[in-house]
């Protein structure tokens, strides 16, 4: 099957209209009459709000509005488990920056001054600040424990046990657009909300839950993101206030955050204290692994219990593993509520895992990367937690690092201060399940084929900078023989486009692109059939390309597609399809196994280079190679701007990224602005090669797989493995400091202690039986037919 | 978004009608260079000046840096950034200084930031370079303009004054270079030596009266001078100094005859360090450069005269710590051919 659009490097759809300005993000939308919001927040961890009094804002001339918790007695969060969050907080306050009161003012400054009016009287209480405290006062939002296999057998067939303790600050995502959202109350009634949301149909459902409307009387428009990166994948507080305030006023309202309200709004990285131990056989056979995880969530639940269960999902899709155990537990503190963030719960275990596995091929004398290779998952295969792998190219990730690094002439090998590191990763590509049970698809596309030869594309799905737009468009030329340009999107409007869960769990390009080809095979199948009865020849002669219909057989037969499209109307009446997407029911079936079960999952591999001043402890990245198993590049360009956007974000948290308070003083954040809350710059950036590897997955569209977010995994630990490799010192935390560093090579690494920490219940499940696994066929494919795409000349 | 608070606004073409604003407004008038720092402090509402008076139209401060026979070389105070870091005399004379500028903040920044604005800056804290949110949940601190002195410093609450941290990467080379600074106000001008023009004291940290300006800047033409300004800074793209040495030497003779070492950022004002320029002064060169063992001595005295707390980015032990380095890299850096090149 030749392909003409998919594979390409194209300029993605939107390139022009984002990179002139031309794009018209949520604070770009301007509408008559329109009020302008700011909220009152929080200036302690943790208060009882005794009394709020807004009497001097309501005061003030243009305020037209001001809202307090008592006006949404309907709390929400993202999770159906975890419905913990008021809109406006009302008798609790429990992080700086947690939403209390609103204003709708004329503008801006109106607004700002109104609530800089209002005076809440609290009660101050003193924030929890530590997991270590969490756990003391049994804050504990969820525990997980799950036994696959029998562990302490595992270890009594090892020749040595490893057992370390890994610590992963918490980060943020630091998008550059800042949240916003506009609120517009329509002649009928209605209400629509824009939104920089990556989930606009989660959004919905919140809106009329909090609103207490049906969902038919909302209308929910996902502006284009300006990055998102899991930081717009919750619902947020401002969000249904906007609403509110417009409902009630009957006036557009708007509101864009701050930066140093984001900071609060945060959502980001959990930080994770981990402990990992690993039994190994003196060849480097992983016998038995037991991980434990206490996450600090912050204040609120948000994807909390799916953070937790990732925490101890994936550490088995990458190396084989007979004996498992992982117990963790989530943990509420006084501070901004943590959530999603690229790699979501995976980065942190990775971090331990690829660290520990550097530390056993010293010990056992073997090359990092042969003894990774050793005890590769087989593709095909169910592990033993009951995940389904498809294909998998991590062998060919490694071998092509290794081999560009210059690897075997380096590893051990470089002069004091110089070093390489090596780790792999693995992710998902779109969970399993979706956020509340039902039985529907994940993602619907529709199309409508006008008789001029247009194409109109209707999808959920939101682009948030990754390309998710492009891919669309890519995958639906390429079934109908045309250019991406000439499809027409109309993309994240839940009045007029099918339901996509949304941008986050790097699942649109699987499953959109899923339900894109089966819409435009459909679309497809009624021009073929129209074109076959006209020109008297079998349906599988149509050939769909450039822009025409075509005879295969006969070349000198052809039509345009818009004589085509005209020849189905006529037969069929307006032409439109839809197309959808379902995953592949997990093998899986005990409680906590919704969290890890994908269609795919996509691999990487990395060598970071870096240079280490052993006077100062500072870190100089001099080189990163990553390659990436992506299935099949639908736009290799695209794909390898995801893939340096994750080295870069993974460079960030190793190095320098922390979302830290300050206890001392209420538990307020250190540095909630950009210039404070440090992250590299480009001009920081080093130089970064990548390479794709394809290897098409069978659930893939055309095989492809997910890139935005696996190819963080492996940077963090191959940062922490270089400096090893560098100056000899094993740092099990990042952010790797320079004042960390420099203080290992005087004294001792610094070395963080493990709570006694044990699940009450550990639920013990059973292995997968082979003939289970075989019984499985493979999941039904959605490849295009071979006539649509193959090129008739 | 954040917006800035109300001012009136005045913008003088010469510098009598300036300081003639600047007195009448008697002390509610601020002085306004490329805005690159008030501004954004004002957004924070950390300055509410209600009078602000723009320099960048005044002639008088924006004449060309030049040459001046007996006295060195004269910068005016509107000099940008960016155009004290590509004129040719600065490049010949002081290529430290050029560099200097063209590592503050962003090329952006140096666009429209002046060297007078970088000399006169405001301290820097994290504990007062936030929202006045912000600021309200620690309880503010003695710093301006909410800040009353029967509020604790917050960072350091035993401390009798403000430990706010003076970052401007500029001072402590013009201290180094021996430069002099021209103050002006309607009762008339004066001189003051750069290291004089600056106070250890977060709050109140430039000799500087309310209605006084800074219009110029006198460095002495080198004599047989090697100099270099070294920071420490999160990231080399752009970054306030945690840690800044300036260093000069004067040699003659195969020996020291002059040293200066200001280390800034780990204090309120660019301190000298004056028991590390005590080894360093008449000590005798070794193939023309520095003795490692005089190198080495003179960096491990510079550390008592660094005094951060924390309230930059970096640990406040570690920038201590760093001193000693930092001072040693930029004294071995005077060894270097290189820098002999600019002199
Ligand atoms: C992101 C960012 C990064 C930065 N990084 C650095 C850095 O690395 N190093 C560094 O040193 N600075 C840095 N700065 C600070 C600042 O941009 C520069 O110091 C710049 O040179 C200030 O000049 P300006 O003309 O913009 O000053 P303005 O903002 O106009 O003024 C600054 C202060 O000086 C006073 N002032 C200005 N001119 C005079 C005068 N002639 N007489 C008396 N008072 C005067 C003003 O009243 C004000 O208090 C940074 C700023 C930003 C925003």
């Amino acid at each position: 099957m030749t392909l003409k659009v998919i594979g390409k490097p194209i300029p993605k759809v939107d390139a022009l209209a984002r990179c002139t300005g031309k794009l018209q993000y949520a604070d770009d939308l301007i509408f008559p009459e329109m009020l302008f919001c700011k909220i009152y927040r929080s200036p302690y961890g943790h208060a009882f709000i005794k009394k709020i009094d807004v009497s001097k804002a309501e005061k003030i001339p243009g305020v037209l509005k001001v809202l307090t918790g008592k006006d949404f007695p309907i709390s929400f969060g993202i999770l159906p488990v975890s419905q913990d969050e008021p809109p406006l907080a009302e008798q609790e306050v429990r992080y700086v920056g947690e939403p209390t009161a609103a204003v709708a003012a004329l503008d801006e400054n109106t607004a700002y001054a109104a609530v800089r009016a209002i005076s809440v009287d609290f009660e101050p209480v003193k924030p929890v600040m530590t997991i270590e405290e969490s756990l003391k006062q049994e804050m504990i939002h969820k525990i997980a424990g799950l036994e696959f296999g029998d562990i302490e057998k595992g270890f009594l067939e090892s020749d040595e046990i490893f057992e370390n303790t890994y610590f992963y600050e918490g980060n943020t995502h630091l998008a550059l657009e800042e949240h916003a959202s506009v609120a517009v109350p329509e002649p009928d009634g209605k209400l629509t909300l824009y939104s920089s949301t990556q989930v606009p149909h989660y959004l919905h459902r919140t809106l009329a839950k909090t609103l207490n409307l049906p969902p038919s009387r909302i209308r929910v428009i996902a502006a284009p993101n300006g990055g998102g990166f899991g930081g717009k994948s919750d619902v947020f507080s401002h969000e249904i206030v906007v609403s509110k305030l417009a409902l009630l006023t009957g006036k557009p309202v708007k509101i864009c955050l701050t930066r140093e309200e984001i900071f609060y709004l945060h959502r980001g990285r959990h930080p994770v204290l981990m402990w990992l131990k690993t039994g190994v056989k003196k060849d480097g056979t992983i016998t038995s692994m037991h991980f434990k995880s206490l996450l600090d969530g912050g204040a609120y639940g948000s994807y909390g219990v799916a953070s937790l269960y990732y925490t101890g999902a994936l550490q088995t899709t990458t190396y084989k593993m007979k004996n498992y155990k992982f117990e963790g537990a989530r943990l509420f503190t006084h501070k901004a509520p943590c959530g999603p963030k690229r790699g979501h719960g995976t980065p942190q275990p990775r971090f331990a895992v690829e660290i520990m596995l550097d530390e056993i091929a010293e010990k056992f004398q073997l090359d990092p990367a042969e003894f990774r290779k050793k005890q590769l998952v087989e593709p095909g295969s169910v592990t033993i937690n009951y995940l389904k792998i498809g294909s998998i190219s991590l062998g060919k990730c490694i071998d092509k690092v290794i081999e560009r690094s210059g690897w075997k002439e380096k590893f051990r090998k470089l002069p004091f201060g110089k070093g390489l590191g090596l780790a792999c990763g693995s992710y998902l590509c779109g969970a399993g399940l979706p956020i509340y049970w039902n039985p529907m698809p994940h993602s619907s596309v529709m199309i409508k084929l006008d008789r001029g030869g247009g194409i109109s594309v209707y999808c959920g799905q939101i682009d948030i900078g990754q390309g998710s737009n492009s891919m669309l468009a890519q995958v639906v030329a390429e079934v109908l023989g045309v250019e991406p340009s000439e499809i027409k999107l109309f993309c994240a409007d839940t009045d007029f486009t099918p339901v996509d869960l949304g941008s986050y769990s790097s699942r649109v390009t699987l499953m959109v692109g899923n339900a894109a080809i089966q819409a435009a095979q459909r679309a497809a199948a009624f021009l073929k059939e129209a074109v076959s009865e006209k020109w008297g020849i079998p349906k599988t002669r149509i050939e769909l390309s450039e822009g025409r219909i075509w005879d295969r057989e006969n070349l000198n037969l052809t039509i345009p597609l818009a004589e085509g499209i005209q020849l189905a109307e006529a037969k069929f009446g307006a032409i439109c399809a839809a197309g959808s997407y379902t995953p592949p029911k997990s093998p899986g079936n005990y409680k906590g196994s919704g969290v890890g079960p994908s269609p795919a999952y996509s691999y990487s591999a990395s060598v970071v280079q870096v240079e280490v001043d052993p006077e100062t402890g500072n870190i100089q990245v001099e080189k990163v190679w990553i390659a990436h198993d992506i299935g099949k590049a639908i736009n290799p360009l695209s794909v390898i701007g995801q893939v340096e956007g994750s080295v870069y974000m993974g460079l960030g948290e190793a190095l320098m990224e922390e979302q830290t308070f300050r206890a001392r003083y209420q538990g307020v954040h250190k540095t909630p602005s950009m210039l404070d809350y440090k992250s590299l710059t480009f001009k920081d950036m080093p130089d970064v090669e990548t390479h794709l590897i394809e290897d098409p997955d069978p659930n893939g569209p055309f095989g492809a797989k997910e890139v935005g977010q696996g190819p963080l995994l492996p940077v963090p630990p191959a940062v922490a493995n270089a400096v090893y490799d560098a100056v000899g010192v094993r740092i099990r935390e990042i952010p790797l400091h320079p004042e960390k560093i420099l203080f290992a090579l005087k004294n001792k690494p610094p070395k963080k202690n493990f709570p006694d920490f044990h699940a009450p219940k550990i639920i013990s499940v059973p292995l997968p039986s082979l003939s289970e696994e075989r019984s499985r066929q493979p999941n039904s494919s959605l490849t295009p037919d071979s006539s649509a795409s193959k090129n008739p000349s | 978004m954040i917006r800035l608070p109300e001012f009136s606004y005045y913008s003088p073409k010469t510098l009598r009608e300036t300081l003639k604003i600047l007195a009448s407004e008697r002390g509610k008038a601020r002085a306004v260079a490329g805005g690159t720092d008030l501004f954004p402090n004002m957004k924070r509402r950390v300055q509410t000046p209600a009078v602000l008076v723009s320099l960048n139209q005044v002639k008088e401060l924006h004449r060309n840096i030049s040459r001046r026979r007996s006295a060195g070389i004269v910068i005016p105070s509107g000099s940008t950034l960016s155009e004290v870091s590509r004129n040719q005399l600065i490049q010949q004379f002081y290529p430290s200084l050029s560099k200097t500028a063209s590592s503050i903040a962003t090329p952006l920044i140096q666009n429209m930031g002046t060297i007078g604005g970088n000399l006169c800056l405001d301290t820097r804290c994290t504990y007062y370079n936030q929202s006045p949110e912000w600021r309200e949940s620690v309880g503010y601190c003695m710093k301006a303009p909410e800040g009353k002195p029967d509020i604790p410093c917050r960072v350091a609450p035993g401390s009798p004054q403000c430990v706010a941290v003076n970052s401007s990467d500029t001072a402590p080379l013009f201290c180094a270079l021996q430069g002099e600074f021209t103050l002006v106000s309607s009762d008339g001008e004066r001189k003051i030596k750069a290291c004089d023009f600056y106070r250890n004291d977060g709050e109140l940290y430039l000799n500087l009266k309310p209605d006084e300006i800074l219009s110029e800047m006198i460095l002495p033409l080198p004599e047989n001078l090697k100099v270099c300004y070294l920071k420490l800074r999160r990231r080399g793209s752009f970054d306030f100094p945690v840690l800044g040495v300036a260093a000069a030497l004067k040699i003659a003779n195969q020996k020291v005859e002059e040293a200066r070492i200001f280390l800034n950022a780990v204090s309120s004002a660019p301190i000298e360090a004056a028991e590390s320029e005590k080894i360093l002064i008449g000590s005798s060169l070794e193939d023309g450069k520095l003795k490692k063992e005089t190198i080495a001595k003179s960096a491990r005295q510079a550390v008592k005269y660094s005094a951060p707390y924390d309230n930059t980015d970096f640990y406040a032990f570690w920038r201590k710590e760093m001193t000693e380095v930092f001072v040693k890299r930029a004294l071995e850096s005077l060894n270097e051919p290189e820098i002999l090149k600019e002199l």
